[in-house]
């Protein structure tokens, strides 16, 4: 069956150029010595920005589908998710291999006990399932149960968030605004999802129930 | 600025007038001299220097690198800072106080001492000769650094203004200047920062008042004109920018303990066996600046950062696990 390659088909090995571009600017800096005092640092708190940044995207192209009305928006979302989760690889091999080399030891202790390598641990194990059913074939396979298992990605930011946030020396929000606009970017993202109009008529419902009652002060008559 | 001065002390300290205007053109061509210091090493030769360093120090006794490791390119330790006064990430503080004026600079000593008052930062370190100490440098967020500190004794100079049998801690705190600081529009810490020392750490040898690094005045993102040195704590304890320094007989608030008391201790003494709530402390990393510095950067992190042979006395009997 010859598939008709439309501007979506076409646009996807771009992004997908586009989305490898951050980590080869950084290994290009790193390999340059341009990274600064501390490379280590940097290269860690660039792959888990970047991380954190495809999260959001892949979070968007819902919202951003609806609101253009162009559907066909959702086609870029597996690409979107798996960079996500390979940055977030990524991240976590400049930390295991990179930062911590030669200290394995560490890594169990702070896994069990730091909240802030917990929760960026755990965030990297609800991925793998994800990533590993993105598949067509795990899409049919799966049926319903594909879209049920795969709302776990709606917690993945909220704990890359904090993750961030739990890791620098101040818990004052204003000494680290990052990990707040990241938050702000992912509590948009969520509220938008919110079924807003049938909330609306929910409540509505609801208060002519009460009225109801109200007027009718016998329970009896209320069924 | 008014800036007394008592009449009744330190008489052989005051400079005169001449004397100390003399000494300033000194200083200033000094700084528009050659910038290539005889022993300064690596230092003077191959680094930048930072645009706001400042002028050759003039340093009597240059203590050998007794630390054994290799030293951190002065560029690095200019160019990444913890100076929340001037903004919270690590090139903030290089990028941002290029506005603040180190000088004119003066001292308030107060409290539990015979001689107090408001001291013209000259006169205060006329009669100490300044010392090159290269210390290990290990901050609270688990990084390290190996700087040649200029500066001298602080026991020396609290010793002048003979506190008194109530003096049992001294309380430093940092200059508070908006205009210059732009780190203080944003209420990080309780401003103006703060730190304190039991007067016996305090008078600790090793504790150090410094007045530059790398052979050249403090440049100020690392505390110019006059900061603290206390190699066996975590490095927020080295108090930047110091304007008042008080004798007192409570212990004093401390800034970063105010701001996260079950993070951040009074003593803040560097142990590899007591982790931060939140991260590790058993290991750090070395910042050298050199090279590409990927990988072989961590390090273990020592009792006391490796001064334990020297200032562990001072806690015996205490339980550091609490008294972090």
């Amino acid at each position: 069956m010859a598939r008709r390659r439309d501007w979506v088909a076409l646009s996807k090995p771009p992004l997908f150029a586009l989305c490898l571009l951050p980590l080869v600017l950084l290994a290009w800096n790193a390999a340059q010595g341009t990274l600064g005092p501390d490379p280590v640092a940097q290269l860690e708190h660039r792959s888990g920005d970047w991380a954190l940044r495809l999260l959001l995207a892949t979070l968007a192209v819902t919202p951003l589908r609806r609101v253009t009305g162009v559907s066909k928006l959702v086609r870029y979302r597996r690409l979107l998710g798996l960079f996500a989760f390979f940055y977030v690889c990524v991240h976590m091999g400049i930390y295991l291999v990179i930062d911590l080399g030669g200290f394995w030891s560490q890594i169990f202790a702070e896994i069990a006990r730091k909240p802030y390598i917990t929760v960026g641990f755990t965030a990297w194990l609800l991925l793998i399932p994800l990533a590993l059913t993105s598949t067509k074939g795990m899409m049919r396979r799966l049926g319903r149960r594909w879209q049920q298992m795969h709302r776990i990605v709606y917690l993945i930011p909220l704990l890359g968030v904090l993750h961030y946030a739990w890791m620098v020396k101040s818990g004052n929000a204003i000494a680290n605004r990052e990990p707040l606009y990241y938050g702000a970017a992912f509590a948009a993202l969520m509220l938008w999802r919110i079924p807003w109009a049938r909330l609306r008529d929910g409540l509505r419902a609801l208060r002519a129930g009460t009225a109801a009652a109200a007027r009718c002060p016998d329970p009896a008559a209320r069924r | 600025m008014l800036i007394r001065r008592p009449p009744d002390i330190l008489p052989g300290e005051i400079t005169p007038e001449g004397v100390h205007r003399r000494r300033r053109a000194i200083l200033k061509a000094l700084a528009l001299g050659p910038l290539a210091l005889a022993g300064c090493g690596r230092g003077a030769e191959s680094q930048a220097v930072p645009a706001d360093g400042g002028g050759a120090l003039e340093i009597a006794k240059r203590g050998a690198n007794v630390v054994g490791e290799p030293m951190t390119d002065m560029d690095a330790a200019t160019r990444y800072n913890n100076y929340y006064e001037f903004g919270t990430a690590k090139d903030d503080p290089a990028k941002n106080s290029g506005r603040f004026r180190p000088e004119p600079w003066s001292v308030e000593i107060a409290g539990e001492a015979e001689i107090t008052g408001r001291f013209a930062l000259e006169d205060l370190l006329k009669p100490h000769p300044l010392e090159e100490r290269v210390y290990r440098m290990r901050c609270v967020e688990a990084w390290s650094m190996v700087i040649p500190w200029v500066g001298f004794p602080l026991g020396d100079l609290l010793k002048r203004f003979r506190p008194t049998s109530k003096a049992k801690y001294v309380a430093f705190t940092t200059v508070n200047r908006p205009g210059e600081m732009p780190g203080l529009a944003y209420p990080v810490l309780d401003w103006p920062y703060t730190e304190g020392l039991r007067i016996d750490e305090a008078m600790h040898p090793l504790a150090i008042l410094a007045v530059g690094l790398y052979g050249r005045t403090l440049p100020n993102q690392n505390g110019a004109p006059l900061r603290l040195v206390l190699p066996w704590k975590y490095g927020f304890k080295g108090i930047k920018s110091i304007v008042r320094i008080a004798f007192t007989e409570r212990q004093p608030a401390t800034a970063w303990n105010r701001a996260a008391p079950d993070e951040y201790g009074f003593y803040a003494n560097v142990n590899p066996a007591v982790d931060h709530p939140r991260w590790s402390q058993a290991t750090e990393r070395r910042i050298t600046g050199t090279g590409f510095g990927l990988f072989g950067n961590r390090i273990a992190t020592r009792p006391f950062n490796g001064y334990a042979e020297q200032v562990a006395s001072l806690y015996a009997g205490m339980d550091l696990r609490r008294d972090f």
